[in-house]
């Protein structure tokens, strides 16, 4: 028998709606279940259960507390706000260079830039401790903001050159015939219309900081300088073997509420940005 | 409205002379754009030799020398012998050792995996999202949520749901009877692959979907349109239509997703604690430069990994080349 | 206001083909000049050579009498409006307007009085603290317009700023383009791929080609006496209709020319005796065709099909082997239709001539009023002032 047409759509609905609640279980579970064991203590942790029992703050306190992990918070937001201002600072006048003006090199500092944007880590490490090292700044946030430019740069550079290559050529010029000098079309007409995009890009860098660890688990040794990952990677329980899961879902989950909060409030510009960045030019 | 006076008069039909021009032209727009972005991008070059070019060049330097962590100032040259050195009948050298040769084995494999993989379930997941339906906001966020979270918070979150032996996916996979019993996902070194591309993938399906999702949108509705009056099924339409048109965007996303799990570090290191089994090229480097303190012999396999990861980007780069020049021959 | 004066001004991009070539051209003070052209053929890469945002590859550019190839758009003193107004979004209409004025430094009092000015010119005045995008399309076109107006500069450029509206904003906003040069007196070159705005606007109509000038003159000059094919078909629509014919006898006044069907006829348009014996074309505009009963009129053709507008008819005629079908125009209705033999003369006084390369042979002044203008849809520019036509010759 052949199906009509409504029933072929209802069927379709159907695997639709199906597909869309297993996707959103599977994406949401982890941090769900992160939830629910960082509100659980003691042996109540070894039991698998799928739905909330008990409520214990106990692991926020100590994970935040004595395990250092609100200093650290404090540190990767100090280190992703200052990475992410100083690549924007610089980054913005690049872009437009590189959008906007045809001159020769133009296109092998775009390739270097995106290059550069997928350059390993670790193949900076051992000249970048060296420079740390030579700069001082071994063990401080310094050196972080220093090593973070390795990627933060190039991304928002990128990301912003593509932003700026879709605005109209007729407002630059516009400003021209008004009389505007590179810098004036700059600060003044690019930049305030660039703000939404200059958010966009900077969010995307900033998670990106956020979320870094290699430099930061090599960089940093002391307890008080370490960034939210390294905190959370290096969180060690009473014994070696015995993992404070807890708090370790304590810490967790604070250091992602602030940045899914983030995400979801800007859902629609991460995504824009996301793909912009990700536009061949 | 004012004009300017001097012009008020017709002025003489006949051209006028030339002024004479001062000797020093001045520079024409063109040129002096073009002089003006070399300052505006100076600062961004500057920063990034700085901060890139220099250390990269630097890491070369020391992987001719047998420098150490703690002195990298006391280094004697070496020439080639952190890659390979053969002395008394034995080779030597990040290139001699297994552990390399298993951490770039289990990098390929990763990445093989893992983007294949996310290139499956992220075109699963762009496909739905590209349907109208309601709920549709909630759905999308919900996909930002594994893409939002700290690939460290990850690691541990998985590490947990992973755990031998009070872990849920154990746990739920004996309830639906798939294992008898509980699997050591960690330790074991079959499994520990597996337990971190499912984290990567759980991870990274979102950017992925995200691409192709932005793509799928791109394609006007009228093509599929036509394509339904032309009695296309809906496999048919999305080989003969969707799939040629998302191509350029899959092919980028797939490139930006292989650079980023070849240099995989940071899950492989908390999830598995770098085990033997699961080790990549990028833990393996740090592991010689940190671990070992052997900044020469680190500096080497980094820049193993920064030629291996720069020469699958050049391969990358010359098929995407290759392919188009062959579509443009045909046509 | 201000005289223009180009010298073989040239563009070419990289080593691509030239995109200008070597354009004379002179435009007086308070001319408004209409560049027109097919599009791609290099308008606005003029005009944007002449604003200063393009450089020139080569030749002189004097503006009132002094050479400022290398001087920067404001340094020009030109006021540019272009096809996307170009709108700073995040400024009012105000601020937009203002902007120029700041970055040349001018005291507060003075921009306010030179913004007020053109915002009352242009009917903005209620709309100064709006942001862009709460306007409409024609008040944004106003409020590029006004932005120009402010800098009061010597030298007016739009480039095609009615193509965006739509048709009945179109003429409403040419009539207010005609009558602001009417009152501020200043010189204009006004670029659109529009033969009806050029016909409507102009003094001067400029019509380009593939980067060349192809004629330059009066409207009625043009239509009248159109230098080559390119610009006799190009203005007037529909446009004039081309018959092969071969000239067999050259003449001081008269030539006699035979026609593709056979048929003879003497024109009176002088010939040099060399073209003798060579082929040419006969120009005919579709209302100049005249009707003729089918038993005497010297020409006969198939209808293929019959457009009826209403006010006027176009009548499509069979050309045989020719190629496109000659369009008869008539002013009143006809109740002829598709499938209709008719017969048709070629009044000589109307026809063009044409040599092989295309070259029009010069014609004899038409008498005055002998042609109407097609497409001069518009009823007569009346605004605050008493109406003039804004034709000049
Ligand atoms: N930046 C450029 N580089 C190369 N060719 C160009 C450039 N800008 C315009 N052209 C070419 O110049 C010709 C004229 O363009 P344009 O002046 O914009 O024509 P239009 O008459 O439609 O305004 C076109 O054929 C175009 O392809
Ligand atoms: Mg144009």
């Amino acid at each position: 028998m052949k199906l009509t047409r409504q029933q072929r759509e209802l069927g379709k609905k159907f695997w639709i709606y199906l597909t869309a609640l297993v996707v959103s279980v599977i994406c949401v579970f982890p941090f769900y279940n992160a939830v629910l064991t960082s509100l659980r203590t003691g042996q109540e942790l070894f039991l698998t259960n799928y739905l909330p029992t008990t409520f214990h703050w106990e692991n926020y306190v100590s994970a935040l507390g004595e395990n250092g992990v609100g200093r650290s918070l404090l540190n990767s937001f100090l280190v992703a706000s200052i990475t992410v201002g100083i690549c924007l600072l610089v980054s913005i006048t690049a872009a437009f260079a590189l959008a906007r003006v045809r001159f020769r090199g133009r296109k092998y500092i775009l390739f270097t830039i995106l290059c550069v944007s997928m350059f390993p880590q670790v193949a900076v490490l051992s000249g970048m401790f060296e420079l740390v090292r030579f700069m001082g700044l071994y063990d401080s946030i310094g050196s972080l903001i220093l090593s973070y430019t390795t990627f933060s740069l190039p991304f928002t550079v990128w990301v912003l050159t593509t932003f700026m290559r879709s605005l109209p050529v007729e407002l630059e010029e516009a400003a021209i015939v008004d009389g505007a000098n590179l810098w004036v079309i700059i600060t003044k007409v690019f930049a305030p219309i660039m703000g939404p995009s200059l958010v966009t890009t900077g969010l995307l860098a900033f998670i990106g900081a956020w979320n870094e660890f290699m430099f930061a688990l090599t960089f940093i040794i002391s307890n008080e300088n370490r960034t939210v990952p390294v905190a959370i990677g290096m969180l060690q329980g009473a014994s070696q073997y015995e993992l404070p899961w807890g708090h370790i879902m304590a810490a967790s989950v604070v250091v992602t509420i602030p940045i899914i909060a983030l995400v979801l409030i800007f859902q629609k510009r991460i995504v824009s940005g996301l793909t912009a960045g990700a536009v061949k030019g | 409205m004012t004009h300017n006076s001097e012009s008020l008069l017709p002025s003489a039909a006949v051209a006028p002379p030339p002024t004479a021009s001062a000797p020093g032209r001045k520079r024409s727009l063109q040129q002096r754009r073009a002089r003006a972005a070399w300052v505006l991008v100076a600062p961004a070059l500057i920063l990034l030799f700085a901060v890139a070019g220099w250390p990269l060049l630097r890491t070369v330097f020391y992987s001719f020398t047998d420098a150490a962590m703690d002195t990298p100032e006391d280094y004697n040259f070496v020439g080639f012998a952190n890659y390979l050195d053969f002395a008394e009948g034995e080779s030597f050298g990040v290139l001699a050792d297994p552990l390399w040769w298993q951490a770039v084995g289990n990098t390929l494999w990763f990445t093989a995996c893992s983007v294949s993989l996310e290139l499956f379930f992220g075109m699963l997941l762009a496909l739905l999202m590209n349907e109208k339906f309601r709920g549709q906001g909630l759905v999308r966020a919900a996909i930002l949520v594994p893409w939002a979270i700290p690939t460290i918070v990850t690691a541990k979150m998985w590490g947990w749901m992973f755990h031998d032996q009070y872990g849920v996916i154990n746990d739920l996979l004996q309830r639906v009877g798939a294992i008898a019993a509980p699997l050591a996902w960690i330790a074991e070194p079959d499994l520990s692959m597996w337990a971190v591309v499912i984290a990567d993938v759980w991870k990274t399906v979102p950017f992925m979907a995200l691409m192709l999702l932005a793509a799928l949108q791109m394609i006007p509705s009228d093509l599929y349109e036509a394509a339904r009056v032309d009695g296309a099924t809906a496999w048919q339409r999305f080989r003969r239509i969707t799939l040629p048109l998302i191509m350029p965007a899959m092919i980028v996303a797939l490139i930006f997703r292989v650079m980023d799990a070849l240099r995989v570090f940071d899950l492989i290191y908390v999830l598995t604690s770098n085990s033997e089994a699961t080790i990549s090229i990028s833990g393996y480097a740090r592991e010689q430069m940190v671990s070992f303190q052997e900044m020469g012999v680190g500096s080497a396999a980094s820049v193993l990994v920064f030629m291996m990861v720069a020469g699958i980007a050049a391969c990358f780069l010359w098929i995407n080349r290759f392919s188009h020049e062959g579509k443009e021959a045909r046509e | 206001m201000a005289q223009l004066t180009l010298e073989k001004l040239n563009k070419r991009y990289g080593d691509a083909a030239q995109v200008i070539k070597a354009i004379d051209l002179q435009v007086n003070s308070g001319e408004f000049v209409v560049i027109v052209g097919p599009s791609g053929c290099g308008k606005s890469t003029l005009l944007r050579m002449i604003a200063g945002l393009e450089d020139i590859s080569g030749g002189n550019m004097y503006i009132d009498g002094t050479r400022v190839n290398d001087d920067t758009p404001s340094e020009r003193g030109i006021g540019m409006v272009f096809q996307s107004y170009a709108l700073y979004p995040h400024m009012s209409v105000y601020e937009n307007m203002a902007f120029g004025l700041q970055l040349a430094k001018l005291p507060k009092d003075e921009i306010a009085r030179r913004v007020e000015a053109s915002a009352r010119i242009l009917q903005l005045e209620p709309l100064l603290q709006r942001r862009p995008k709460d306007l409409s399309g024609g008040q944004r076109q106003r409020v590029a317009i006004g932005r120009a107006i402010a800098r009061e500069p010597k030298l007016f450029l739009f480039d095609e700023p009615l193509s965006n509206l739509d048709a009945a904003l179109r003429v409403q906003m040419r009539m207010e383009i005609a009558a602001l040069h009417r009152r501020l007196k200043s010189t204009i070159i006004y670029v659109t791929h529009d033969q009806v705005e050029a016909m409507t606007l102009a003094q001067r109509i400029v019509v380009l080609n593939r980067g060349n000038v192809e004629q330059v003159g009066t409207p009625l000059e043009l239509y009248d006496h159109p230098a080559n094919e390119f610009v006799a078909q190009f203005i007037g629509s529909p446009k004039m209709n081309l018959m092969p014919a071969t000239l067999v006898h050259a003449g001081q006044t008269e030539s006699v020319v035979r026609l593709w069907s056979g048929k003879e006829l003497v024109i009176p348009i002088a010939t040099p005796t060399s073209a003798e014996g060579t082929k040419v074309k006969l120009g005919i505009r579709p209302e100049h065709i005249e009707w003729g009963s089918v038993a005497e009129a010297p020409n006969l053709a198939d209808v293929l099909f019959v457009e009826h507008m209403g006010n006027e008819t176009y009548h499509y005629l069979d050309s045989g082997k020719l190629g496109e079908p000659w369009v008869v125009r008539d002013s009143r209705r006809s109740d002829i239709a598709a499938g209709d033999t008719v017969g048709y003369s070629l009044p000589p006084e109307h026809c063009h001539l044409f040599d092989e390369s295309g070259q029009a042979f010069a014609r004899r002044a038409v008498a005055n009023g002998a042609s109407r203008l097609p497409g001069m849809d518009a009823p007569p520019i009346t605004f605050a002032e008493p109406a003039r036509t804004n034709v000049m010759h």
